[in-house]
Parts: C-alpha cells; sequence; structure tokens
C-alpha cells in the first residue's frame, strides 16, 4: 500500500515539470480567454464587465468575420491538397538516383528555410503588375496586363500560391524520409509479379506512406490557420476584404483595435474549430491507417 | 586581502548609488519606418544628446514598423513599464489618451521658453498633435503627399517638362498626353498613379481636401465619409481608371509605386516625400516634384511620427524626455534630420539654418512639400481611430475595384464610423 503510494508520488513528481509547463502556457491561457470572452474591453474609466454572449453575438453579426472565415475555407481547401500533392511529387523526384539529386533536394526545401516576411517581399515584385515576373511571362503569350493582388478576384489565389510554395519543401522532407524507409525488397517483388510502377506506387508505397500522410495532414491544417505572415506584406488583408484570414483579423481586432475581449471571442472560435478538426482527423483517419 | 575586496565592493557599490541618482535613464522606443541607416543617425543623436547632458541618458530602442511599435508600447503600459518616449503615429493620439497612456506634453512644458518653443512648429504638423486645448505630441518626423514626375516622358508626349499638372483637369489631361499603348491596346506606361493598397484614407486625403471637404472633426468625435464633395471626390479617383483609362485598374500596391516610376510604368505618381531620397537615387531620368493638383483649393493630409511622454515613468524622467525632445527638435538638428532622411522639417525656424538653406539651393525640390504645408490639413483620425479608418479604407478599395458604387460604398463607411464613435459623443 506505502509503496503504491509512493510509487504513484514518484510519477507525479517525474510528470510535474513538463505538466506544469503544459498548464501554465496552454492550458491556463486557453481558460483564461474563455473567461475573457464573455466580459468586455478594459479601458481606463471603464473596467471589464461580464457581458455574458455579447461578444459571440457581435462576431454572429460581424460580415468581415463571415468574410474572413470563407476565406479561410477557401484557403485551406487550396493549400492542403495542393501543397501534399506537390510535397509527394517532389520526394518521388529526388527519390530515385539522378544526377544533382542533392542540389534538387536542396532547391525544394529553400523556401522552407526563408524567413516568410522576406518571401513575401519577394513574390510581392512577382505579382507587380507589368514587370513582374508571372506578367513578363504572362506577357510572352500576349495575356493583357492583370492586377493580381489589387483584384478581389485573384488576391486570395495569390497568397495561396505563396502558401503552398512555402509548405510545400517542408513536407517533402517528411515524405523522403518515409519513402527511404521502405524496404527496396517490396520494389523487387512487385517487378517481379510483374506489376506496374502506378500499381506499385498505389497499391505499397502509398499505404506505407499513410502514417506520413497523416502527420503532414495535420500540420497542414493547422497551417492553413495559422500561416499569415505574408498577408501583412503582401495585401494587408485587402482589397475590401478579400485575403482577410480569421488569425489576420483576430490580429486586427486585438492590436489594432485594442479590442481585446472580442480577439478572445474570436480566438475562441478558431480554437473550437482547430480541435474539432483534429479530434476528426485522429479519430477517422487513424483506424484506417497501417502503423508498422 | 579580502578587507580590500570588501571595501573595493562597498565603494563600487556607492559609487553606482550615487550615478544613478544622477542618471535619469530615458527609454525611447522609435520605429524604422524608412530605409537607409537610420537607426545609425539616431545612436549618434542619442549619443550626442548624452554629451551635452551628462545626467540623462537615452536608450533607443528600434521597435519595428509603427504598428509593431504602438503594440509593444501599449503592451508595455498594460503590464506597468511603458517606455519613457516613443514616437508614434500622429493619428494614435487619441488612442493613446483613451487608453491613459500619455501625458500632455504642454502640461509638462511650463515654462515661457517651453511654451514658446510648442508655438514654433508649422500650424498644419499641429493639427493631429493637439485637442482639448492641450499639446499632446510633438511633430517629429513628417511628410505631406506630393506628386513625382518624369520629365523625359513630358517631353515624349509633347508636354512642357517643367509644368507640373496644377488641377485636377490638367492631371487627367495630361495623363491621357502620358498613357501609351502598344499595338494590341496594353498600356505600357500609365499617365498617374495614386497608390491604395493598406491605407488608401491617406491618399484619399488627398482628393477630399483639394475637393474643400474635411473627413472629421477637430474632436474626433465626428465623420463626414457620405458628404456629396467627399463621394464626388472618390467618383474622381475611381474614374481615372474606368472612365479616362489613365491609371492602372483595382488596387495599386503604396510598396513598388516608386517602383513603377522609376520602371518607367506611370510617368506621374502621388507619395509621399519621404521617398524623395528613394527617388533620387533611384531615378534614372530627369525629375519633378510638385505639390499634388487643386481642385477648389490645393491640399493635403500631413502624416508621420510624433513624440509621445508616458504617464506611467517618473516626474524626472518625464522633464528629461521633454529636455531630449526639445533638443532634438532644435532647428538645426531639425534641419540636418530633414536632409538625412527627406521628412519635412518641423519649425519654420529650422529652413533658416544656413545648412537647410544651402540643401535647398542645390536640391529645390526638398521645398516642394514645406510650400505645401499652407495648405495641409490634420490626417483622419479619431477616436478607435484604425477601426474607422478600416471602415473608411474598405469602402475605398471596394469602390476602387469596381465592387460597389463610391456613393454606396461612403454610406456604408460612414454608417460603420457612426456605430463606432456613438459612445464618445456623450
Amino acid at each position: 500500500m506505502t509503496t503504491r503510494f509512493s510509487a504513484g508520488i514518484h510519477g507525479w513528481l517525474l510528470l510535474l515539470p513538463a505538466a506544469a509547463l503544459l498548464a501554465a502556457f496552454t492550458h491556463f491561457p486557453a481558460v483564461a480567454t474563455l473567461v475573457q470572452s464573455f466580459r468586455s474591453s478594459p479601458k481606463p474609466n471603464r473596467p471589464a464587465a461580464f457581458v455574458g454572449l455579447d461578444n459571440y453575438r457581435t462576431l454572429v453579426e460581424d460580415p468581415v468575420f463571415w468574410q474572413s472565415a470563407w476565406n479561410n475555407v477557401w484557403y485551406a481547401l487550396g493549400t492542403i491538397p495542393l501543397s501534399i500533392a506537390l510535397a509527394l511529387a517532389m520526394a518521388l523526384a529526388v527519390n530515385r538516383g539522378l544526377r544533382g539529386r542533392a542540389f534538387l533536394r536542396m532547391a525544394y526545401f529553400t523556401p522552407t528555410v526563408l524567413p516568410m516576411i522576406a518571401v513575401a517581399n519577394i513574390w510581392l515584385f512577382f505579382f507587380t503588375p507589368q514587370y513582374g515576373l508571372l506578367e513578363q511571362v504572362t506577357g510572352l503569350f500576349g495575356a493583357p496586363s492583370h492586377n493580381w493582388l489589387g483584384s478581389p478576384s485573384t488576391a486570395l489565389a495569390c497568397v495561396i500560391a505563396v502558401a503552398v510554395w512555402k509548405e510545400a519543401g517542408f513536407f517533402m522532407i517528411f515524405y523522403l524520409a518515409a519513402l527511404q524507409q521502405i524496404p527496396p525488397v517490396y520494389a523487387e517483388a512487385a517487378a517481379i509479379e510483374g506489376a506496374s510502377r502506378w500499381t506499385y506506387f498505389r497499391r505499397i508505397v502509398f499505404p506505407l506512406l499513410m502514417p506520413t500522410t497523416l502527420f503532414v495532414l495535420v500540420n497542414a491544417v493547422i497551417n492553413s490557420f495559422r500561416l499569415v505572415d505574408h498577408i501583412f506584406v503582401m495585401t494587408r488583408g485587402g482589397p475590401d476584404n478579400a485575403t482577410s484570414l480569421v488569425l489576420f483579423y483576430l490580429y486586427e481586432v486585438g492590436f489594432k483595435f485594442w479590442d481585446t475581449a472580442y480577439a478572445a471571442a474570436l480566438t475562441m472560435v478558431l480554437l473550437v474549430v482547430l480541435g474539432g478538426i483534429a479530434i476528426a482527423q485522429f479519430g477517422l483517419l487513424e483506424r484506417r491507417i497501417h502503423y508498422r | 586581502m579580502r578587507r580590500i575586496v570588501r571595501a573595493l565592493a562597498v565603494a563600487a557599490a556607492l559609487a553606482a548609488g550615487a550615478a544613478q541618482a544622477q542618471t535619469a535613464e530615458i527609454s525611447f522606443y522609435y520605429p524604422v519606418a524608412v530605409g537607409g541607416p537610420i537607426t545609425k543617425i539616431i545612436d549618434g543623436l542619442a549619443a550626442d544628446f548624452q554629451k551635452e547632458n551628462p545626467g540623462i541618458k537615452v536608450t533607443p530602442i528600434y521597435a519595428g514598423t509603427y504598428q509593431e511599435t504602438i503594440v509593444k508600447a501599449l503592451t508595455a503600459h498594460k503590464s506597468g513599464s511603458p517606455p519613457v518616449t516613443s514616437v508614434l503615429l500622429s493619428t494614435d493620439m487619441f488612442t493613446l489618451i483613451d487608453e491613459d497612456a500619455v501625458i500632455a506634453v504642454s502640461d509638462l512644458a511650463n515654462s515661457a521658453e517651453d511654451q514658446a518653443w510648442l508655438k514654433g512648429f508649422y500650424p498644419a504638423f499641429m493639427y493631429n498633435s493637439q485637442t482639448g486645448g492641450k499639446v499632446w505630441g510633438v511633430p517629429f518626423q513628417r511628410s505631406t503627399i506630393v506628386l513625382y514626375w518624369n520629365k523625359e516622358a513630358f517631353k515624349e508626349a509633347g508636354l512642357d517638362p517643367n509644368r507640373p499638372p496644377a488641377t485636377w483637369a490638367e492631371m487627367v489631361e495630361y495623363a491621357q498626353k502620358l498613357t501609351k499603348r502598344d499595338a494590341a491596346g496594353n498600356v505600357t506606361q500609365w499617365g498617374v498613379q495614386v497608390p491604395s493598397s493598406g491605407f488608401p484614407y491617406w491618399l484619399f486625403q488627398g482628393f477630399t481636401t483639394q475637393n474643400g471637404v474635411e473627413l472629421m472633426n477637430p474632436a474626433g468625435t465626428e465623420t463626414y465619409f457620405d458628404k456629396p464633395e467627399v463621394v464626388e471626390a472618390l467618383q474622381f479617383w475611381v474614374d481615372l481608371s474606368r472612365k479616362h483609362r489613365v491609371m492602372a485598374p483595382g488596387v495599386i500596391e503604396w510598396g513598388t509605386t516608386p517602383r513603377d516610376f522609376f520602371e518607367r510604368k506611370t510617368a506621374m505618381m502621388w507619395t509621399t516625400t519621404g521617398n524623395l531620397t528613394n527617388v533620387r537615387n533611384n531615378a534614372k531620368f530627369d525629375f519633378g516634384v510638385a505639390m499634388l493638383p487643386a481642385n477648389k483649393r490645393r491640399g493635403s493630409p500631413t502624416g508621420g511620427g510624433n513624440f509621445y511622454i508616458f504617464k506611467k515613468s517618473t516626474p524626472e524622467q518625464q522633464q528629461a524626455a521633454l529636455k531630449f525632445i526639445r533638443w532634438i527638435t532644435a532647428p538645426q538638428r531639425a534641419a540636418q534630420w530633414g536632409i538625412d532622411t527627406g521628412y519635412v522639417a518641423v519649425t519654420p525656424a529650422a529652413w533658416e539654418t544656413p545648412v537647410m538653406k544651402k540643401h535647398v539651393e542645390g536640391f529645390p525640390a526638398a521645398a516642394v512639400a514645406r510650400d505645401q504645408l499652407q495648405y495641409a490639413v490634420a490626417e483622419l483620425s479619431t477616436h478607435e481611430n484604425q477601426r474607422v479608418t478600416k471602415a473608411l479604407n474598405d469602402g475605398l478599395q471596394a469602390a476602387l475595384t469596381g465592387a460597389k458604387a463610391p456613393a454606396d460604398a461612403l454610406r456604408d463607411a460612414q454608417r460603420e464610423a457612426e456605430r463606432i464613435l456613438r459612445p464618445f459623443r456623450r
């Protein structure tokens, strides 16, 4: 009895440093945010008061929030599949024994190493009408000049392209590592059986990569809500909120308007959505994945 | 041996205590808003000041952009340890007052000498620096919008290269001659470019001022976005691309506009005087700088940063900060600062210094912004400033991209501003 008790104490003590950090930097802020979202923003002459669901009511009626949310849906639908598919294709390309492989791998990985703000400044000039890189290419085909970042119809697609370009190289590294783990005997056996390369990929490589795909997918989903740095440089959410994402809007509300209570409500929404997606991903997909 | 060590330690502690009693340390947040070796200049100024005033130590802290700096300053204020002084946007005045973060400079500057100093600035720069009969900010790095034009392009189009457009009608007429199209009808050079990304309200204030209308009251509690003259001004801006076809359609990026000018993709551009040094270094052709064209009158808003003094610092620190601000805005240094950076020197006295006179003689374009100051108005600034300007910015961009008609866009912006400002009118 006493030994079991002391073993329990021992266990808790071992857990304490990690648990304390987790509680102080994750759980406490989350709870504090929840509490704050039910209060008004404190002002010097008007301390915070309990306002119930007022902040959430504002949120439901706020057209900019809804536009940011819809933009975010499109942003996620644009970046997630594209960056994963591109990462897989790049990993397969540099997994073979071709000349200059190290150089290619490095080239694919470079965008990941660059800071997002620097990247955005470079891309800003790529998208510049008339003499930007993109315009010079489309100009060769005689296409008329287009104001890529300045039109609501194309601005979101442009920031999606930058995010995909930035992320794909990072995901490629995980796929590459996973591909190197696949024993070559499978490929040999498949070759002896006369399976085509497509069948080999679909039936053997892709299923074996599934744990990696799940990991990458979770990251891609998180990034589609988190990766907003380039928007500050490229469009500042414009034109007319066409590229405003939820996190970008949250920053504006919290640190430009100093409406901390409303920002807390926005944070809670983001937290609930992300938590829901994470549960769905692990709960549904995990069962279908084969871990070695 | 041990005794000697102890004696030395005591002596050191005493010396440190004595030094502390003498030295007031002033932390100074400074936003780096323009290119160039600006931090080196600020470091040099702080060191010079300390040499002349051994009792005061100025510690500049480079805090990023204007936006990042006010976030850091206000966060520090809320946690109880703000900087003693900071350069922040002049338009942040109401925000800083509402957060009870700053102290009125006119309350600190009690002596007759101090009061005379506060009266020595250009009135145009003071509009955004005072409210309710008190001065809250001291002008430091200020600017206005000016028109840059490519003299070579003017010559090619058969225009007098030394005569910039003086009115709206002239600007449209010139721009039509300056807009070049290739055989397929694609534009290779636009006539004029007025950027509209990020903070279009500032450029828009050029149009509204010229159309003889103000966007807000000095108390910062009312806006007039839906007045007919304001709608007219926006209609003119929209027409530049939609009707006259002399400006690129859609939202034009602020950051790449000078580059468009260097690449001869636009023959005229509206941008800040702060770009003067940039244009001078990078334009491969002869260029001119002019006041913005007039409609009912000439006009431009002012822009840029003021010094503020934070409330949660000791009276000694506040007095020391005041001394530093007086020192750094003295004519000689204001003149040198203007020459080094391209900002408009903030006092008439600075323009009378020999060094500035010599500079203007060699580079007359430097004086255009100063001459425009007599027509300048306050930059849009209200309570809940960033929220109100966002409402206007969204409306302007909606109109410029064709999503809304100017009248509708401005009516929506005004309605939103009304909602935000209602609590401040009580």
